[in-house]
Order: C-alpha cells, then structure tokens, then sequence
C-alpha cells in the first residue's frame, strides 16, 4: 500500500476556504432573521442553526488561515476579502425573502450537506475529517428541522401550498451547481480529501423528490442551472451581504475587537 | 390585604395564603391567592417577557453587522438566550391562567408595555458593549431578588434567566474593555455609548420609591423584595469602580463617595424624559412595536400551516387507529 499523495498547501486552503463560506454566507442570513422570525420557537430554532454554521465557520477558517502563506487569521478570512474571492455555492447568498424561501434554501443545502460531511468525515487530511464528524452531527439536526417545514408548509394550507412551491421552484435553478465538480474538487477526490460532489447527487434527487411528493408538492423540471460561486463569481446579493457584515471592521482596519 | 366591607375577617384562604408569605413558603399555581396578587403577577410577568421579546431588536440590529467572529457569535447566542427567556416567562404567566397568544397581541396593540429601555436606539458597536454592562447589569440587580420572589413558577424561571444575564452582562463589560483598550476612536465609542446608556439604565429601576404606586403591595406580597432606590443604588454602587477601571466618565456631574453612607451620591435623572417614553414618546417606541408587528403579521401563514398541517395529520392518524 502506497502512502497517500498530500495535497499542496494552496489546495487545501482553497477546498476548505470553499466549505468555510457556504457556512458563513448561509449563517449570514439566517442572522438576518433575528427578531423577525413567525413564531418564538423559530427564532430561537433559526439562531441554533447560525450558530452550528458559524461554529463550523470558524473552526473551517481557522484551518484555512493556518494554510496561508502570509499570517492571517479567521476575521481577516471572514471580514476582509472581496465578493469574488468568495466561493460559496450561489444557493447559500440567495436572499431570504419569506419563511418559506428561507426553508426552501435551508433544505436543498441541508440535504446536501449532511451527505458532504458524511463523506467528509472520511478524508484523509485528518483536520477535515475532525471538523466534518462535529459538523455532522449538527447537519443532521438541520435537515430534520427544515424537512419538517418543507412538509409543514407544503402540505398545510393553500396559501403555504403556494408559496413553498414558489421557493422551491426559485431556488431550482441553483441546485446542479452543488453536484458539479470542478479541477480543485478533482484533485482532492483523487487523494482522497475531498468529496465525491457528483456521487452526491442521485441519493440527493431520491430523498429530496420522495419529500416533495409527501409535502403534495412538485419538482421542477426543465431549469437552466445556474453555476459560478466556487470560481469567485456570485450573484449581487452576495455584495450586498458583505457590504453589511464586512461594514465596520473594513471602515476601522487593523483593530481589536 | 384583602379585606372586603362585608367581611372584615380575613377567610380561611386568605390567613392560609398570608402564612405561606410569612413563612417564606412558595405560593404556587393551585394554590388559592388573592385576584390582585394574580392580576399583579400577571401584569410584571407578562411586561418582563414583553421586555425580553422587544429586548431582540436593539441588539439584533447588530448581529448580521458585528465585528468579528467571536462577537458575532456571542451576540447571536445571547439574542437566542432572549427568545428563550420570553418562552420560560409567557409559560410562567400561563400558569396563572394568561394566554401567550393574548399578551403577545396586547403587545402588539399597545395595551401591555415592556421595559422603557429598549427604545433608545443602538447605533454603534459600542452600545452592545454597554447594553450587556449597563441594562444586563441593572437588570442583574432587580432580577437576583426575584428568584426568591413568593411565586413559585416566577422564582424558578428567574434562576435560569439569572444565570444567563449574568453571562450577557460580562460579554458587554468585555466589549467595553476591549473598546477602552483600543484605539482612541473606539474609546470614544465606548464613552459615548456610556453617555447614552447611564441615565436610561439609571431609570430602569423605575420612578423614586415615593413616586411608585405598584410597590408597596408588591413589597408586602413579597413578590418585590428591595424597593426601587435600594435597588438603583445598589447598581449605582456596582457600576462607578467598573467604569473606573474602563477609564470612562459617568455623565453625571453630582456622582460623588459618600463616606458616611458607604454609597456613592448619584443626581437626578431627567423624570420627565422617563415617563414621556412610558407614554410612548422615546425614540423607538414606534419602531419597534411595529417590527414586532410586522413579525407577527408575517408570520401568520407559517403559524396557521403549522395548525392546519397538525390537524390534517392528526385526523388521519385517527382515522388509521380507526
């Protein structure tokens, strides 16, 4: 047996840089619900999943910073960097418009991403692995918490009915982006780091489409995917979320907070 | 006491209620009490969990915009202990036979109020760092006691809240050591949110004692057990030496160390102020009731999918068992 190939320090930053901001930007927004939220209970539901994702966040960015090749650290990852140096899936920065689009979001990510760290937890570069098994635990929460919604909202009134299979629909065309893989996840499946993205995606269609038929709703179909996150290019709601959450420390550089 | 005309001896509930008091017992939800005790129970329970309710607004103002990580993180969490509190305080009340669901829409129509505090506006980093000192602290100071209070349900939720505020309150004195620390545009940030928070925070204690019509009955049913200025300079007495070691000034120019009381002398806060933004006149009166609103009214689709979902699929498994 051969000892595995490691990856190179830039890959690695990079791979997980790309999982520390689909857990940011998708935190971001649910921040954004603070307050706001249609029931107690949800507020305080939607603020444990903000906070499970900006734990995996930070522990993700603080990996990242000890990959890069000058001395940076997590707020620097977070606070200082342009929208197209960011590399998060297009789905997690689309805006929260109302509960159901917000959920309708939450689940597509969570169905995919407790498959990720599942696999994950079995990379090679045993970081990751570590981060992925505490993160799993928490995905595993959040799918059960946003299918339930799904099927809630689904399956409860005709205006519920209406409106998630309007989120659905609008949130479609962001999907075939999480399945594709591009040089850098290549690289990293080929050493065993990374994850399979495309080997994702049938267990994904299966469990996702069996919930939409038991929330009586339908699966869109004919969507022209829209890809671009991991390569830095973003939708403009992107800008606008680090317009916000980068404000003050870009406004005030170089200080302790 | 409750005495009526036609009976100017105390009923058999009533001398077993006055025992428990006196001994210090607990009164709990089945035991008889008097409707004042209840209705007054009612109205400071129910204005509490408002308080913590409206209390998410000012700081969440700030969660999607705080500066680092670790802030951010605090700040979201301690939002979240916000919510939770609400949830422990509407179920106390419950227990005394109110309905969440009715003293949420008497928020939302202006017939319950919530603590003056929230208000005033936050708009700089800074004023998460003086919230957490100043409101968490004062609210520290009226609320310990309250965990002895002679409503049951009340005191035990308080034991929890307590705990938790004690963790808010330290976050924000960390937030302003921090500022205080820094660069001298974060200390001034830091002194100008002291400056906006000390009289607000001075008046949550509520009018001088001999202004306070709800406190003497409130004192003699234990359900307050230190008087609104015991209180005040008890906080007064615990927040000069903090600011001191911040390097900050407290805006108030009579603050001096009484040797022979053993208490700092304080001035008097703008009263008038005080009771305008009772009467719904501060500078975010509106606004936030209005959120409130909004947040209410949003969300009522979600709520009634959730009951009709429910119901559908509670029927169906009746019809299954069937």
């Amino acid at each position: 047996m051969s000892t595995p190939l490691a990856p190179t320090k830039n890959d690695l930053y990079a791979y997980t840089l790309r999982q520390a901001d689909n857990s940011m930007v998708l935190c971001q927004r649910l921040c954004q619900w603070a307050a706001r939220g249609p029931e107690l209970e949800e507020d305080i539901g939607l603020t444990n999943i903000g906070l499970d994702l900006i734990g995996q966040a930070r522990s993700l960015y603080q990996y990242s910073a000890s990959l890069f090749d000058r001395p940076v650290d997590e707020n620097d990852l977070a606070f200082l960097r342009d929208p197209h140096e960011w590399s998060n899936l297009l789905l997690v920065e689309q805006p929260n418009g109302d509960f159901a689009d917000t959920i309708a979001r939450q689940y597509c990510y969570d169905a995919w991403h407790l498959p990720f760290l599942e696999q994950l937890t079995a990379s090679n570069d045993t970081t990751l692995a570590a981060i992925a098994a505490k993160s799993v635990k928490e995905a595993r929460y959040h799918v059960r918490h946003s299918s339930m919604w799904v099927k809630r909202l689904g399956d409860g009134t005709e205006v519920s009915h209406r409106r998630m299979q309007d989120a659905i629909t609008a949130v479609w065309p962001f999907i075939a982006e999480m399945f594709i893989a591009d040089e850098l996840d290549q690289r990293m499946l080929e050493i065993d780091v990374g994850v399979d993205l495309r080997a994702l995606q049938s267990a994904w269609e299966s469990q996702v489409s069996a919930l939409l038929a038991n929330a009586t709703l339908s699966k869109p179909i004919d969507v022209k995917a829209i890809v671009g996150g991991r390569q830095g290019q973003h939708t403009e709601h992107l800008d606008d979320l680090l317009l916000e959450m980068q404000a003050l420390p870009r406004s005030m550089p170089n200080h302790q907070w | 006491m409750t005495v009526t005309e036609n009976s100017p001896t105390l009923s058999e509930n009533e001398v077993k209620f006055e025992e428990l008091l006196a001994m210090g017992a607990k009164i709990e939800p089945r035991d008889w009490m008097p409707d004042d005790y209840r209705k007054t129970l009612i109205r400071q329970i129910g204005q509490h969990a408002h308080s913590e309710i409206i209390g998410m607004q000012p700081e969440g103002n700030w969660i999607t915009r705080a500066p680092s990580l670790k802030r951010k993180a605090i700040l979201m969490s301690k939002v979240q202990d916000e919510a939770g509190h609400g949830l422990y305080l509407y179920s106390a009340a419950e227990t005394l036979g109110a309905d969440r669901t009715d003293m949420l829409e008497k928020l939302n129509n202006g017939k319950m109020k919530y603590s003056s505090i929230f208000n005033y506006p936050t708009p700089c980093w800074a004023d998460m760092g003086a919230i957490g000192w100043l409101v968490d602290g004062a609210a520290i100071c009226n609320q310990v006691p309250l965990c002895r209070t002679s409503y049951g349900p009340y005191a035990r939720a308080m034991v929890r809240i307590c705990k938790e505020e004690s963790f808010h309150q330290r976050q924000g004195y960390e937030i302003m050591l921090t500022l205080s620390n820094g660069s001298a545009k974060q200390k001034q940030m830091a002194q100008d949110a002291l400056n906006r928070w000390w009289w607000p925070a001075i008046m949550m204690f509520g009018p001088r004692d001999d202004q306070s019509p709800n406190s003497e009955l409130s004192l003699k049913w234990k359900i307050k057990l230190f008087s609104n200025d015991e209180l005040r300079q008890k906080f007064v007495d615990i927040a000069v030496p903090q600011a001191n070691i911040l390097g900050l000034t407290i805006p108030d120019k009579d603050l001096s160390w009484n040797e022979k009381t053993g208490h700092y002398t304080y001035g008097e806060p703008d009263w008038e102020e005080f009771f305008e933004v009772i009467r719904g006149n501060g500078p975010c009166n509106k606004e936030r009731v209005s959120n409130r609103r909004e947040a209410h009214e949003n969300g009522q689709w979600v709520r009634d999918a959730a009951i009709a979902y429910a119901k559908k699929h509670a029927e169906a498994a009746l019809s299954k068992a069937a």
